[in-house]
């Protein structure tokens, strides 16, 4: 597991304006060339992680397209994500054996406790909510992961407990989402 | 040439035609739903499949051209059960309730339903999510109703030049809205309802205000007025079968007071108005500009379509002092009405309601603008588009093709045959030059029939110019100079030509700028569909009404010079400042 601190990437750091300027050098390297949206949308996610609304409307004007068009391009193309991702991923298991015994509500806990939907993560940027196919561990439903760990015979009334410890042991700044 | 057999028939085309061109050039019909003539050709639907012999599939008859010795059979059983298969698939991802949905008398789903012998629908699968956009004062749009042709997306794209809606998302999920399924107030779309004139289906239609203006109506405590743009008196009659063109000012006039209007007055007037306020503007700045005395903005640009003004809000704000500074005529009438005539009648403007009848979607946005309040009430209430009152009166039992012919009433609804021209592409122009053109040198403008033949029309640009010789002592700073006017309409060619100024290739005085294709006649409200040969058909009805008419000028409106002597004062008068001019606000474009 990275630490915060030794991370050797920047993007952590940088401010949303840093980026931004960042993305004006794309913008201006591609400007007038044809067929540049794509590329400039994926240097862009590449820059920030995600697509965040104030980069697309950068890019729709810097490359004078109408910004319905952009998002109409973003939204049709399953690599491009408008939702920042969090370090870490949980995934719930949706398998045929936890969708059976509880899966479903092991996901709708997650969701109240992170007040986040589906694709989405925490405000701190730490924790993304996916779900997931199955983990081959189908014997033990429902099971759920954050990163590399997998949490088996999940009960849905105790996955705060399991975001809490989770929060104890990898974030030293308390996680503003709990 | 190529010659080519569609059901038996043979028919010999220019190269390039669609096998749709041709077979509709034999007399034979082939259902279509994406394509629109004078708008889209892009093989979307598939609705319009044909048999081509020796080809491995069926081809989409809008956009394949014909080549030679081609034999083509648009009704063979394949081809039948494909466009049958095409339209049930349509109708199983459909939710709406025909006989409650506005577009039951002329939509293009139902219809072909209907031509395609459907009677019940196979396929059952899951539906769509839905999503209602009633965000704007102009438009609602409903996902449900959306068959996904793309014609809002190509008009709003190419014909104006805005991009507001586009396809979202991928496979089933895909809805046409503006960025990421969200709504029309969050983006730059001007509420011209182009994109509504357009849907075949009621996926996009105008915000209904009958209802309001029926209970204005029935409220005895108000004195309701009504006032007319010039555009309707030429499509009104097509709500009733009338063909296109037909005129029916005096119909109209009659029907508005049976609904029971107290009083039926005429946009015509305020129109008249907007010129004598409009053309003293104009002659001011070249004043300014021509003697050294002041900086003004030229070219000036007309201001009466409140799609364009948005438009240039969002696209060019640099370029808002080049706006003329005049309301457009609807909110002109209804700052007069609402202190002039209110006043005549002795009501408080909050006792009077103002109904507009316009061929326009966003008049509905441009009445409820926060500047729009002179008389210190909102100048004009409802805005019915020509649809809506024509949806009221068939409401009311009206038989409204064999109506006698009515008058408008005075002081507010007398206006010239320049006036009535404001309804097309190039009307303004030639309205304001012959008033302008006579103020300046006591002669009438010199051109046949008074009319400035280069600027009308349905090319997307045209330009005109003309050399002022003989001024009277006042404009003597004009002799010589030569006035160069363009006349745009639809936004797209409004970008054009603005972008031809920026890059320094033309350079004019004034411009005229009207938002849809073929200026109001071809307005956002008005009855479906708009071709361009129903364009034509509206343009000679509104020249005819002007040439029928002794008062052509708008400065000779003895109603206009009343108002001033009146009421007003002068043009550019201190009263005038309030009631008939406003300002603009820059907007971003994301
Ligand atoms: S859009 Fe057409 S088919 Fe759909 S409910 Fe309305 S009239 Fe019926
Ligand atoms: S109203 Fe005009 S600008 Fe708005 S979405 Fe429709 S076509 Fe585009
Ligand atoms: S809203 Fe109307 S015009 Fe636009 S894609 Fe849907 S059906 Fe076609
Ligand atoms: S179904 Fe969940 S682990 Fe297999
Ligand atoms: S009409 Fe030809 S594909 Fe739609």
């Amino acid at each position: 597991m990275v630490d915060k601190a030794q991370c050797c990437c920047s993007t952590e750091e940088a401010t949303e304006e840093e980026l931004l300027s960042r993305l004006d050098e794309v913008i201006a390297e591609y400007k007038g060339k044809p067929g540049a949206l794509i590329p400039v949308l994926q240097m862009a996610q590449a820059i920030f992680g995600y697509l965040p609304e104030s980069a697309l409307k950068k890019v729709a004007l810097g490359l004078d397209k109408s910004y319905s068009e952009v998002a109409g391009v973003v939204s049709f193309y399953a690599f491009f994500s408008t939702n920042p991702k969090g370090r870490q991923t949980i995934r719930v298991c949706l398998g045929t054996a936890c969708y059976v015994r509880g899966g479903k509500q092991v996901l709708e806990a997650l969701k109240s406790k992170l007040k986040i939907e589906v694709g989405e993560a925490t405000p701190d940027r730490e924790l993304s909510l996916e779900v997931a196919r199955c983990f081959g561990a189908c014997g033990l439903a429902p099971t759920m992961s954050i990163g590399e760990e997998v949490y088996k015979r999940v009960r849905p009334a105790k996955v705060g407990e399991i975001i809490e410890e989770y929060y104890k042991n990898n974030v030293s700044v308390k996680g503003a989402a709990v | 040439m190529a010659k080519i057999t569609i059901d038996n028939e043979v028919v010999e085309v220019p190269d390039g035609t669609t096998i749709l061109a041709a077979a509709r050039r034999a007399g034979i019909k082939i259902p279509t739903l994406c394509y629109l003539e004078d708008v889209q050709a892009i093989g979307a639907c598939r609705v319009c499949m044909v048999e081509v012999e020796g080809a491995r599939t069926l081809v989409a008859s809008c956009v394949a051209p014909v080549s030679d010795g081609m034999v083509v059979h648009t009704n063979s059983k394949k081809a039948r059960a494909a466009r049958k298969m095409v339209v049930e698939l349509l109708l199983s991802d459909h939710t709406g309730d025909c006989q409650v949905c506005d577009r039951n008398d002329d939509c293009e789903l139902q219809a072909l339903a209907r031509d395609l012998g459907i009677r019940d629908i196979t396929y059952q699968g899951e539906k769509s999510r839905r999503l209602v956009d009633d965000s704007t004062p102009a438009l609602v749009r409903d996902s449900a109703k959306c068959v996904l042709c793309r014609r809002c997306v190509t008009v709003c794209a190419d014909t104006q030049s805005v991009g507001g809606i586009f396809p979202q998302g991928r496979g089933f999920e895909t809805v046409i809205g503006p960025a990421f399924a969200g709504e029309l107030d969050d983006i730059v779309c001007v509420q011209c309802g182009q994109c509504a004139a357009v849907c075949p289906v009621g996926a996009i239609s105008e915000r209904d205000q009958v209802q309001e203006v029926w209970a204005a109506l029935d409220d005895p405590t108000k004195t309701v007025v009504v006032q007319t743009a010039p555009a309707i008196r030429a499509a009104l009659g097509e709500c009733f079968g009338l063909e296109p063109g037909t005129l029916v000012t005096g119909r109209m006039v009659t029907a508005l007071r049976r609904l029971g209007f107290h009083a039926v007055f005429d946009t015509n007037f305020a129109a008249d108005l907007t010129i004598m306020e409009e053309g003293n503007e104009l002659l001011t700045r070249l004043k300014k500009a021509l003697t050294g005395e002041g900086d003004v903005a030229l070219p000036m640009f007309t201001s009466c379509s409140p799609g364009w003004i948005k438009y240039i809000e969002y696209f060019y704000p640099d370029m808002l002092n080049n706006l003329s500074t005049c309301k457009s005529p609807q909110q002109m009438f209804g700052a007069i009405a609402k202190t002039y005539y209110a006043q005549k009648i002795g009501k408080k403007p909050e006792d009077m309601i103002v109904v507009s009848i316009m061929p326009c979607t966003a008049k509905k946005y441009e009445a409820q603008r926060p500047e729009m309040r002179d008389s210190g009430v909102q100048d004009v209430d409802y805005v019915l588009t020509t649809r809506e009152l024509g949806r009221m009166i068939t409401e009311a039992g009206i038989d409204f093709v064999n109506l006698p012919d009515g008058k408008q009433d005075s002081p507010i609804g007398l206006g010239s045959g320049a006036a009535d021209i404001f309804a097309n592409t190039g009307g303004v122009m030639e309205a304001a030059l012959r008033t302008a053109w006579e103020v300046v040198t006591g002669q009438e403008l010199p051109f046949d029939n008074l009319h400035v033949t280069p600027v009308a029309g349905l090319d997307g640009i045209k330009e005109a110019s003309a050399t002022f010789t003989n001024c009277l002592p006042e404009w003597s700073f004009l002799e010589g100079v030569t006035a160069k006017v363009a006349v745009a309409h639809g936004l797209g060619n409004a970008r054009r030509l603005i972008e031809k100024i920026r890059a320094g290739e033309a350079s004019y005085h004034f411009i005229e700028i009207m938002t849809c294709p073929g200026g109001c006649i071809g307005g956002g409200g008005q009855p479906r569909m708009t071709t361009n040969a129903i364009r034509k058909k509206r343009i000679e009805a509104i020249y005819k009404e002007d040439e029928g008419k002794a008062l052509r000028k708008s400065h000779k409106n003895p109603e206009i010079l009343q108002v001033y002597e009146e009421f007003l004062g002068a043009p550019l008068g201190e009263l005038s400042h309030k009631l008939l001019h406003t300002k603009y606000t820059p907007r971003t474009k994301v």
